[in-house]
């Protein structure tokens, strides 16, 4: 490698070899996976940021981080929640421990959950959503002292499409109001039935010193973001994670354009009241 | 529960908005009502005589399909307004009603509230504009669960 080339290679631009340390089911086409460096680690991610994970061979998707290192554990290494859609997450859904794939970041835009100090916190997930937003949760009960009440609500097709139980009740447990809602009920559950915009309403936060923080599909968080306004919460305190055709990750290719936002660079994190006027805009 | 039922009313989403005058009016038609886990509260088909705001506790609404039992459609929660079908004839249940867990709602008797809508349009009116929203805004929920939004999109369009 030449010395220009190398000191291009910032994992930015090319991907970084990570090894798969542990996999873990979450449900049946989704999987939490570990990743540690092998040859240099990439900078540290924030919560909200992305990587472009690539199956060797196959090609590269955008993943967000979807946990924090324990104390305990190197911050180098990375968390990714993937659910398997195509041919490129399928075969990452697939990667067992030892499992060398690429990777590219941090990328975007960040949840900034330090800024939420001193208010309370409303997380919103709808899907596979609840992973982006699984990372503020943990930084949250990290400073407890720092935040107000905090608020999780989460949105399910199913109870068997949940992610994160364990995680779930281990929130609960430590005092976060934690709302669970699924679409289609099965046999035994016993929590909500209904969408997630709809658990806002009865949930205890003030909504003059709340963050929202929003990630689902779209048109979920439209909604969502519509009941936290209606609320009380300013539109500039809600925070969504759009998500576009991401390939670069750095703002050049131009193919996660929304308007005048590259999402790549610009997002994916975007507080409501500039996302507001752009998801009404149809697509070519 | 001890507070004075029109204080109770007052504070639920449901009197926003509403005149001093009218909410008392309205609470004279009502009475303190607790449920067991897992009463039934009505059944489909059945007089749909009362409505309810609920003030603590999880009601699921279900549906009777032969062969499946009964198929819960929605839950309601703390702050909800319970049963439009007295709003309309032939004033009889769409939906059945079981709690989920202790609650406690504050119960009107339906015949009573039309009484009063009927000899009092600005009540009539004041009552209206609180349920259309309500109805709407299950009406906008059960249109986003059509859409599945959480539905593994099409292969062809994912990496």
């Amino acid at each position: 490698m030449s010395t220009s080339l190398a000191s291009r290679v910032t994992g930015a631009e090319l991907p970084l070899p990570y090894r798969v340390i542990a996999r873990h089911a979450d449900t049946d086409d989704t999987v939490t996976l570990e990743l540690a460096y092998e040859t240099a680690p990439l900078p540290a991610f924030a919560p909200g940021q992305f990587a472009m994970l690539t199956a060797y061979g196959i090609g590269e998707v955008p993943i967000s981080l979807s946990g924090l290192p324990a104390p305990h554990e190197t911050a180098r290494r990375l968390t990714h929640t993937l659910r398997a859609v195509g041919a490129v997450t399928r075969a990452l859904h697939a990667a067992g421990p030892g499992t060398v794939i690429g990777v590219r970041g941090p990328f975007g835009t960040t949840w900034d959950v330090p800024s939420a100090a001193g208010h309370d916190v409303v997380v919103v997930a709808g899907g596979i959503g609840l992973a982006p937003v699984r990372p503020i949760v943990q930084a949250v009960l990290a400073e407890r002292d720092r935040y107000g009440e905090v608020v999780l609500l989460v949105g399910a097709r199913t109870p068997a499409d949940l992610l994160y139980r364990d995680d779930l009740d281990r929130w609960a447990a430590a005092g976060v109001q934690v709302g669970v809602t699924v679409d289609r009920p099965a046999e035994g559950w016993n929590g909500h039935v209904g969408v997630v915009p709809a658990l806002v309403a009865s949930a205890r936060f003030r909504p003059g010193r709340s963050v929202g923080f929003v990630c689902g599909p779209e048109v979920m968080m439209r909604f969502t973001a519509r009941a936290l306004t209606d609320r009380g919460v300013p539109a500039s305190r809600v925070r969504v994670s759009l998500e576009r055709n991401m390939r670069c990750g750095a703002g050049w290719c131009g193919h996660c354009q929304l308007g005048p936002l590259l999402l790549c660079r610009d997002g994916p994190v975007v507080d409501y009241a500039r996302a507001e006027p752009l998801l009404d805009v149809r697509e070519l | 529960m001890t507070a004075p039922l029109l204080t109770r009313v007052a504070r639920l989403p449901f009197a926003s908005g509403f005149e001093p005058a009218q909410l008392r009016r309205l609470c004279a038609t009502g009475r303190s009502a607790a449920y067991r886990p897992g009463e039934r509260i009505f059944t489909e088909g059945g007089a749909a005589d009362r409505f309810w705001l609920i003030e603590n506790g999880r009601v699921a609404l279900d549906l009777r399909v032969p062969g499946r039992g009964d198929q819960v459609i929605e839950t309601l929660a703390t702050g909800a307004v319970l049963g439009w079908s007295w709003l309309h004839p032939p004033y009889r249940w769409q939906f059945g009603c079981e709690t989920r867990g202790p609650v406690d709602t504050v119960m009107f008797d339906a015949a009573a509230v039309r009484e009063l809508c009927d000899a009092d349009p600005a009540f009539g009116y004041a009552m209206l504009r609180r349920f259309v929203p309500v109805i709407t805004g299950r009406l906008h929920a059960t249109r986003l669960r059509l859409l599945d939004l959480y539905a593994a999109p099409a292969a062809k369009a994912r990496p």
